[in-house]
């Protein structure tokens, strides 16, 4: 069974989190073109690699943030979002 | 080993010829050259060849000819989608697929079962009407039937999927069929081979020469081949092609798992699909069920396989087939589906002259292997998207106008 680990929670099956995509930024909306808004919408990093990610501990709905090789399967690193160090 | 059987293994001539040419250096120029030697791929590379007369072609394949996803699907063919585009896409796709054994003069093991996509709710229900009168506006037989005639049709379901999860109906396609996924591969592997198209197994693709905002060739670890033209049909590995020219797309890559049983008796004929037990079923020539699940839940470039999956998938089975308690599951295995967020494929030409898309083939690709052949041939040869895939351009995401493809399996809606 595949661990990740939750900074409040610590290491528990992956089937209690929920994966909402990489961390993005979003451009203002009131400023940025059309064509930069559907860029945000919709394009997305799709190539593999190491990626930063929202990941959600279901059960005590603790956000967080994972740093995951999507190539080699790997959780490289979690934390709450702002204590990365 | 017998002198003869020996002599017969070494020499040069077999009696029984292969399905392709082994072509031992690539040429240094084609005028097509395809990256991916798949369903998608070949059949390509067939239709180029029958019904455009583009013969000087390349398939290029990193690994061997359908390896990927061709050969890791549960091999259901079916056209009753929702959408108006994807209906006629889809449909179009089966009328070719039911004369592929003749055309191809092989055995693909087409055998027609018809398709129940069960409805456990009553908001289910009301898809399968909606999804019922799409179809037969397009001329598609389809229609939505209570549980008496799912009951009939598959003996020993339970009605009640372990009293938690009742059918309440199901949306009915009888034309729904299976087929034998890698004859399909062969089968247009050898079809263009014969039309001169070379195909190049363990060749891998690591860069697209690009001049004056044109396509001119492609690097491989084999050596430069000099080509105006590149499809790209490579399922999974497209957001990596992508990367080599710059295109911005929506594609994300998730394993998509499925798994066999032990051979049984024949003892399930039609195909059946449960969105809300993420189950579709179906028993092939040889008696195994072929049984698949949903997506795996988070972003992964991999073909490894869980034993999540397995205890998911099997313990939704029971609900439905108590009585295959005692049956074991025999493989198992992934595929890495490319996703679109409208579940309808990215399709045609790109920003960049000379390079083309058949992808965002997700969960839903193998159905789509003959029409997508001829209809990128087409694209391919002229120029210009064909009909049939005009609500397919990447172009749709830059003009919020997606096409939103909610009969697509495998996937929550």
């Amino acid at each position: 069974m595949k661990i990740m680990t939750c900074p409040i929670n610590g290491p528990r099956p992956v089937s209690e989190f929920y994966y909402w995509g990489e961390v993005r930024n979003m451009p203002d909306p009131d400023t940025c073109s059309d064509d930069a808004w559907a860029d945000y919408v919709f394009n997305r990093n799709g190539a593999p690699g190491v990626k930063t990610e929202w990941w959600c501990h279901n059960a005590s709905n603790t956000w967080f943030i994972a740093e995951r090789d999507t190539e080699k399967d790997l959780v490289i690193r979690t934390y709450l979002y702002g204590e990365q160090r | 080993m017998p002198w003869r059987l020996l002599r017969f293994a070494t020499a040069k001539k077999h009696p029984e010829p292969r399905m392709f040419t082994a072509h031992a250096e690539l040429k240094s120029s084609y005028d097509v050259v395809i990256i991916g030697g798949g369903g998608h791929g070949l059949s390509a590379a067939y239709y180029l060849g029958r019904d455009h007369g583009i013969t000087n072609v390349a398939v290029l394949e990193k690994g061997y000819i359908g390896g990927g996803n061709t050969g890791r699907n549960t091999t259901i063919i079916r056209s009753n989608y929702l959408t108006p585009e994807g209906v006629k896409f889809y449909d179009q796709s089966l009328t070719l697929w039911q004369d592929l054994s003749q055309e191809f003069d092989l055995n693909l093991f087409y055998a027609n079962r018809g398709h129940f996509t069960l409805a456990h709710t009553d908001s289910a229900l009301r898809t399968m009407r909606w999804r019922a009168e799409v179809n037969k506006h397009y001329g598609v037989n389809s229609e939505v039937v209570g549980p008496e005639f799912v009951k009939q049709a598959a003996s020993m379901i339970d009605l009640s999927c372990g009293g938690h999860a009742p059918i309440l109906g199901a949306l009915y396609h009888a034309p729904g069929s299976v087929a034998r996924h890698d004859a399909v591969a062969w089968g247009y592997g050898r079809g263009a081979d014969m039309r001169g198209a070379e195909i190049h197994q363990q060749t891998e693709v690591l860069g697209i020469a690009v001049k004056g905002g044109k396509v001119c060739g492609v690097q491989t670890t084999r050596g430069f081949i000099a080509t105006n033209k590149v499809l790209c049909a490579v399922a999974g590995f497209t957001p990596r092609i992508l990367d080599m020219v710059d295109i911005q797309t929506p594609l994300y890559i998730h394993p998509l798992q499925a798994m066999v049983s032990e051979p049984l008796k024949p003892w399930l004929d039609p195909i059946l699909v449960s969105g809300s037990l993420h189950i579709y079923i179906s028993q092939s020539a040889r008696g195994e069920l072929v049984m698949g699940a949903s997506l795996d839940p988070y972003e992964l470039h991999s073909t490894r396989s869980s034993l999540d999956f397995v205890e998911g998938l099997s313990s939704h089975m029971l609900d439905m087939f108590p009585f295959l308690s005692n049956v074991k599951v025999m493989r198992q295995w992934a595929g890495m589906a490319d996703m679109t967020p409208d579940f309808a494929p990215i399709m045609g030409k790109t920003p960049l002259e000379g390079f083309y898309l058949d992808s965002g083939w997700g969960t839903w690709g193998f159905k789509a292997t003959p029409v997508c052949g001829k209809t990128m041939a087409y694209t391919v040869a002229t120029d210009t998207a064909h009909p049939l895939i005009h609500g397919f351009s990447l172009d749709r995401f830059r003009n919020y106008s997606l096409t939103g493809e909610k009969g697509a399996a495998s996937v929550g809606h």
